[in-house]
């Protein structure tokens, strides 16, 4: 959401957030276009604590996590700007071997798919052990002992000897296990997750769901969860922010979210999906249209084009951020001012 | 009933003991040469009626998508029977050299069966213009020349909710969405009875996926078309199905309407499969109660004996591990495959 204040967010309070993305802009240069793919982002996560991203493809939420841990590469990117405060510092100012430092160690990143982590030519225990070796000079035997340790809590039967296999000898939920154990060994202040389960079958999402909850109950993990599913939000987020174009455009508890949805986006999303809880209604009230050209995008608010309630202000002006209660917020002409 | 002729009575698809076996080489020197089975499917009965939308749900390799296949004969089943409005097309291949090919009565029948596939991005030709791409399916079978073919496309475009003035372009202009809606024009250009969508909406944003829903539940009801819905999506599918036959391991384990299949499952894996599917409701989702199965599917190259749920199950008795159970009907309508059900 653009925090034209300096304020810090309602919800996340300065002294309890682990991190804090302050008026994040990613954009890219393509084809002579600037590509705004975070524009103005703000958000923070407390100890603890998940926090729901939700969008679909296109709307910032992954571009905004790999920003947070610099992993952008640029060009084709800006640099981003804004403000990334962990541990006191900025991460966006941080050298190189700093951010190295924390990546992987403090912070940590689990992606949708887990080659992009693992490395196939490499035995699963060099790439546990070595995590433990470089950034917390492990011997390689504690490394070791340690690295099979967390594959057991991640549920990997037979630790000790799949510890020596491959990445491609493990089935997709296994390897998203390994990925997973891999991303904890450090035990971060932040996990990072990315669609950490959109590639699996829903058995198995059912196990990782619960496996990162178990852990970051026991670790104190703040866990910040990118989604396009509004159903994983519901039964793992503690707060949620919603994302559409490049900009958050609600957010709040989840509860409330879910309760009181005042975003057009926001309904919209929830209207039209299928349901297993409630008797099939026939029609589904699909949002008109197609995501936006993140290269062109509408004037005022990105959303107008398909929204229901557009008026002529909302085609030409920027809507503000309103605040509905202390802790919900909607960026939309149409919402009214609460709390 | 009896006013009407035979084949309005008869189910569009039968398929009985459907079976897809690969035959997969073991790696190693002579003496350990030998090969290995993988059973995709594995034994599979359905009936669908006409008209009527059968959704056919599991996880990644239960052999959804081969049932599907097979049932249309874009492979050929190893065993069993697919009778296609009364007449026996798993018959229709010839032998060609060393490869099963289609016979002309087969060919013929792709005009009533047709399949829309899960990535419009791999299934549409880059190189074609939407107009290539619809015109195709009717030059194949000399359907409508010259500036009929023309009409017709056009035609197409409009029943899909597509802008009949875009047929010059090419697949890359689209998004996901429209190319899907472009797959599924060129999987009506025929005029079929039967569609097979493998997946349809899995790959599109979680808004696009209701448009194509509301889309296909049109066309079904305009074209009188008869449905298999073929999905792991289980709010989806119980969405647009009347029926829902859930599948493990190459196998149906469970059937029934799509309403009670959800509200009362029988068979532990679909309980289980059920209670794992997220509800947008973070009240329920605090609440419900939810088995979280262990372990995974097991390999269909060495499937477990017995049940082939029993490595997974939480209700495994001794039979389970020895006696295979039969799919059989509990109440009317509804079928399950366990020992445990009464």
């Amino acid at each position: 959401m653009r925090d034209t204040t300096t304020e810090p967010s309602p919800t996340g309070d300065a002294a309890e957030a682990v991190l804090t993305i302050r008026d994040l802009r990613t954009f890219f240069q393509t084809d002579g276009h600037v590509v705004k793919a975070v524009d103005g982002v703000s958000f923070s996560v407390r100890r603890g604590e998940t926090l729901g991203v939700v969008g679909e493809s296109g709307s910032g939420k992954s571009v905004a996590c790999l920003s947070a841990l610099r992993l952008v590469p640029s060009p084709p990117a800006f640099h981003p700007s804004g403000e990334i405060r962990f541990q006191g510092r900025d991460l966006l100012r941080l050298p190189e071997p700093e951010i190295e430092a924390l990546r992987g160690n403090r912070l940590a990143m689990i992606f949708q798919d887990p080659m992009t982590s693992l490395n196939p030519y490499l035995r699963v225990a060099r790439q546990l052990t070595e995590v433990l070796e470089v950034h917390q000079g492990a011997t390689p035997a504690a490394a070791r002992r340690e690295a099979i340790a967390m594959l057991e809590r991640v549920g990997i039967p037979d630790a000790g000897r799949r510890i020596d296999q491959y990445p491609h000898q493990f089935s997709g939920g296994m390897r998203q296990r390994v990925m997973i154990a891999m991303a904890l060994l450090c035990q971060p202040e932040v996990l990072l997750a990315d669609e950490p389960t959109t590639a699996l079958d829903v058995t198995v999402q059912a196990q990782i769901l619960e496996l990162i909850a178990e852990l970051q109950a026991s670790l104190g993990t703040a866990v910040v969860l990118v989604t396009h599913d509004l159903g994983v939000v519901a039964g793992t987020a503690d707060r949620v922010v919603v994302m559409y174009a490049g900009r958050i455009v609600e957010e709040g508890p989840t509860g409330e979210l879910f309760a009181n949805p005042q975003h057009p986006y926001t309904r919209g999303l929830l209207a039209s999906m299928p349901r297993i809880d409630t008797p099939p209604t026939g029609h589904l009230e699909a949002i008109a249209g197609l995501p936006p050209d993140l290269g062109h995008l509408p004037t005022g608010c990105a959303f107008h084009p398909r929204c229901p309630l557009a008026s002529d202000r909302c085609r030409h002006e920027e809507p503000p951020v309103v605040a509905i209660s202390a802790t919900h917020r909607a960026a939309c002409f149409e919402v009214e001012a609460g709390g | 009933m009896s006013a009407l002729p035979p084949t309005e009575l008869s189910p569009l698809l039968e398929v009985r003991d459907l079976a897809v076996r690969y035959r997969l080489e073991r790696p190693g020197g002579l003496l350990s040469r030998g090969h290995d089975e993988l059973r995709a499917v594995d034994g599979v009965n359905l009936v669908v009626r006409r008209g009527e939308t059968l959704g056919l749900v599991g996880e990644s390799g239960c052999g959804k998508s081969t049932t599907g296949r097979a049932v249309l004969q874009l492979l050929k089943p190893s065993t069993g029977t697919v009778v296609f409005d009364g007449q026996p097309i798993h018959d229709w291949w010839v032998r060609k050299g060393r490869r099963w090919v289609w016979d002309a009565r087969l060919r013929d029948l792709r005009r009533r069966m047709q399949m829309i596939f899960q990535d419009p991005f791999a299934s549409l030709n880059p190189r074609m213009t939407v107009e290539a791409i619809l015109t195709e399916p009717l030059r194949n079978f000399g359907l409508a020349a010259g500036s009929d073919r023309r009409r017709r496309v056009q035609e197409l475009m409009a029943t899909v909710g597509m802008d009949p003035r875009f047929i010059r372009r090419y697949p890359h202009e689209f998004s996901g969405g429209q190319r899907q809606r472009i797959g599924i024009a060129r999987a009506l250009a025929l005029g079929p009875d039967l569609i097979v969508a493998d997946e349809p909406i899995s790959a599109l944003d979680v808004s696009i996926q209701a448009q194509i829903l509301n889309l296909l539940a049109r066309l079904r009801e305009e074209l009188g078309l008869t449905m298999i819905f073929i999905a792991h999506d289980l709010a989806a599918v119980r969405h647009i199905s009347d029926r829902i036959a859930v599948m493990y391991l190459g196998r149906i384990v469970e059937e029934a309407d799509a309403g009670e299949i959800v509200a009362a499952p029988r068979h532990p894996y679909t309980q289980a499969l059920i209670s794992a599917v997220p509800v947008p409701d973070p009240v329920q989702e605090a609440t419900r109660q939810r088995t979280v199965l262990s372990g995974e599917v097991p390999s269909p190259v060495n499937p477990p004996s017995g049940c082939p749920f029993h490595t997974r199950c939480p209700l495994r008795e001794d039979r389970c591990t020895r006696d295979v159970p039969v799919l059989r009907e509990i109440a009317p309508g509804h079928r399950v495959a366990c020992h445990l059900v009464e």
